[in-house]
């Protein structure tokens, strides 16, 4: 018995802020201390904070330290684990109040959290898999091999009414039931952990905490369709989620969770890894399934689905991770439990990342049908240094950005695609008044332009056309029947594109056209970028009444654009200037203002 | 390929033929194994140059243009040689919206190099690339093996000065 244990984050955010030399600095000093057989550290998969890491939490009292450095070491292990006095110091702000210390649940953060995907993450050891089994692990599968038919697995799946998570939202019960209809001598399940939306790592942080919950889930999938035999496609971009899942499934061979007669019921499943190469389109599923057979990852025409014939031509059933990590508290907690979470049409809740300008940045779950409001401001803590909210962009590459006047519409598939966006694997990013809409526009499509596999024309021509046509506005060249023809040029790349990339890829420009075209027209009319990023419509300017002529800024100007003598007004070359903006982040007087 | 002539001349050795020999023979049962044996190669040779193209071509019995077209589509491979240290600047939209770009653009100019690419000397390789889900820290580089996080432009001499 451990007196005390130390849980530490070792997702890729907290180990891309040092948590591997926070943990060998723990492990280092409780040796020192003789505490070994006091206290166990433990690293667990993510908290979902990202924003405050390295993130560190004590129990049995639920400290919660963030921001922990190596050197901040010693003095926790002295005072906190030695004495038992807690570092208030080095505890997240928010759980310290008149001297009583909160638990993280009751943090604003936490508080309004419904975690079900994520249930064991930063909670659990993800390399060890009796932590998982002593959190009920394995036994959904249990129950679902010694008490219910593949049919009655279905069944409840349908009934909760759990829809993919990868984006569409297709009906996942449904999926099953076609990929159990087709009949074959191998079917295959198989798992898209190809997380290629820039700004979502939900799947990646599943993965990392709670990798078990992949397998048992894809486990009784097969059991439910009648597949032997698992691939799991995860990007190369992420070693330590690839790791954690080589380890889990070896694990789980060992306990005889994977392979032959499982559970003593005759099932045989057993799963391998298969890496992704860093080609967006591979989230699409057929390009994806493409990819797993070693060729160039392009989609292909449906029908024939992946149903009926998809890894090397046979039945494969496809799911997303968050898909999967709901799949073992439906069937332990029952149907009802899941479908009395939500809105009508979306059940259950969803993994949000929030990032882009916004204090709390990290992974947040919420029930189906919270608003956006909710999210942004009271779980994410609003936006940093008292900007004003411009627009949150759901769906990556191929949703759209949602104004402030949508900030109370409840978040669900349907809700979402009404006002021009779409849930997406659930990227949230925040933009504020400093984010240029027709810039961000310019950004996906610049992203689809390089990502389209170039097998169709609509997309791989449509999307090239459409990005040129962006560039012209920002650098002021655009005309108003631009806009127009833009506008007609994505229905045209939605309609004809082969697969849901192209098919998506024009939403971005769309709904910044419906949402901000005012500021489509300040570039194209007024040549300016109200955002004041776009730099061919920018000019940099010294307001001679505040300068006092310091010469900073003239010393700083990487052209030597900027003249004047010692103690008298500066001026900017304009024909010189790069417009760089060193000389304003150089400026004490606030002198320098572009426009 | 048009770049050849002026990149780094194409280095093989004993141990690295034998060890890409042995990706192939592993993998020559496989269905579907040709992204793992270029993945393999790869964290051999440290790219993909077309005469180990012609390896993994003729020791898995598979044309060369198969090979070729996988190479070319896949971002994670490269058939330029990398430099001694790779920087890779995250253009993820978190990142993209908190200043990466400026970031990226710092880079090229203290590197000397117009958009990416690796330094004459070989000392450095820079490259873009899409989300490494660090995004709360956004923005972010990685040097290497190495993430640096919560950057702002100012960063990037003391990050290059920690590699020169």
């Amino acid at each position: 018995m451990y007196r005390s244990h130390v849980l530490v984050c070792g997702g890729t955010g907290c180990t891309s802020s040092g948590s591997a030399k926070v943990i060998e600095a723990l492990e280092n000093e409780i040796a020192k201390n003789g505490l070994q057989e006091e206290i166990k550290v433990i690293k667990t998969g993510c908290f979902g904070l990202c924003a405050v890491g390295p993130i560190m939490i004590v129990y049995p009292e639920g400290c919660f330290y963030s921001r922990v450095e190596a050197s901040d070491i010693p003095e926790i292990v002295e005072e906190h684990l030695v004495k038992g006095r807690p570092v208030k110091r080095l505890l997240y702000k928010e759980t310290v109040e008149n001297d009583t210390i909160k638990s993280l649940n009751h943090t604003q953060f936490y508080q309004k959290q419904k975690r079900v995907a994520l249930r064991n993450c930063g909670v659990i050891d993800p390399e060890n898999i009796d932590e998982y089994i002593a959190h009920d692990g394995y036994e959904a599968l249990a129950k679902c091999l010694t008490e219910y038919t593949p049919e009655q697995v279905i069944q409840i799946i349908l009934d909760s009414g759990l829809r993919g998570r990868g984006g569409a939202g297709f009906p996942t019960g449904l999926k099953w039931k076609l990929a159990a209809a087709n009949h074959d001598d191998q079917k295959y399940v198989a798992c898209n952990a190809d997380e290629g939306d820039p700004g979502a790592f939900m799947d990646r942080s599943v993965l990392e905490g709670d990798p078990h919950a992949i397998i048992e889930a894809m486990a009784i999938a097969g059991y439910a369709v009648g597949a032997t035999k698992g691939f799991v496609y995860i990007r190369a971009e992420y070693p330590i989620a690839v790791k954690r899942l080589e380890i889990a499934i070896e694990q789980a061979r060992e306990y005889g969770l994977l392979g032959k007669n499982i559970f003593s019921s005759g099932f045989d499943f057993d799963m391998e890894i298969r890496l992704g190469a860093g080609a967006f389109v591979c989230g699409e599923e057929t390009a994806l399934l493409t990819s797993i057979e070693g060729k160039r990852g392009e989609p292909r025409p449906r029908p024939p689905f992946p149903a009926q014939k998809g890894l090397f031509g046979k039945p494969t059933l496809l799911n997303n991770v968050e898909t999967y990590a709901n799949i073992t508290q439906i069937i332990l907690n029952g149907p009802e439990w899941f479908s009395s979470m939500g809105t009508e049409k979306s059940k259950g809740t969803k993994v949000f990342a929030l990032g882009g300008k916004i204090n709390n940045t990290g992974l947040v779950e919420v029930p189906m049908g919270t608003t956006l409001r909710e999210v942004i401001e009271e779980i994410g803590g609003g936006i940093p240094n008292g900007k004003k909210f411009k627009a949150a962009q759901t769906g990556g590459p191929s949703g759209g950005c949602i104004p402030a006047q949508h900030f109370d519409v409840p978040i669900d598939y349907d809700n979402l695609i009404s006002i021009g966006s779409m849930m997406g694997s659930g990227g949230l990013i925040v933009m504020d008044e400093d984010t240029c809409m027709v810039d961000i526009a310019k950004f996906f499509l610049e992203f689809t332009v390089e990502e389209s596999c170039g097998k169709c024309t609509p997309c791989r021509i449509g999307t090239k056309r459409l990005y040129e046509m962006l560039e012209k506005i920002t650098k002021g060249e655009g005309t108003l029947e631009d806009l127009d023809k833009m506008e007609e040029l994505c229905y045209y790349i939605k309609n004809n594109s082969l697969c849901g990339l192209g098919q998506t890829a024009p939403n971005p420009v769309l709904s910044t056209l419906r949402y901000f075209r005012d500021e489509y027209v300040a570039h194209v009319v007024e040549k300016r970028c109200p955002a004041g990023v776009c730099k061919d419509l920018l000019s940099y300017e010294i307001i001679a009444d505040k300068c006092k002529g310091c010469t900073a800024c003239a010393r700083k100007c990487p052209v030597n654009a900027i003249s004047g003598a010692v103690k008298q007004p500066h001026v900017i070359d304009k024909s010189k200037c790069i417009k760089c903006g060193a000389c304003i982040e150089t400026c004490k007087f606030a002198a320098i203002i572009k426009k | 390929m048009k770049n050849r002539l002026e990149t780094v001349p194409f280095k093989d050795t004993p141990e690295k033929r034998a060890q890409l020999e042995q990706i192939i023979a592993d993998y020559k049962e496989v269905p579907g194994g040709l992204i793992q044996v270029l993945k393999k190669a790869q964290d051999v040779y440290g790219y993909l140059p077309l005469e180990v193209q012609i390896t993994v071509a003729e020791g898995l019995g598979i044309s060369l243009e198969e090979v070729y077209g996988v190479v070319t589509f896949y971002s994670f491979f490269s058939i330029e040689p990398k430099g001694e240290h790779n920087i890779s600047v995250c253009l993820g939209t978190a990142c993209y919206v908190k200043g990466a770009g400026q970031i990226y653009e710092r880079l090229c100019e203290r590197l000397g190099l117009k958009d990416g690419g690796c330094t004459p000397d070989g000392k450095f390789s820079l490259s873009a690339c899409r989300c490494i889900g660090a995004c709360g820290l956004a923005p972010v580089l990685t040097v290497d093996e190495e993430v640096y996080g919560r950057l702002t432009v100012d960063d990037v001499d003391k990050i290059l000065a920690k590699y020169m």
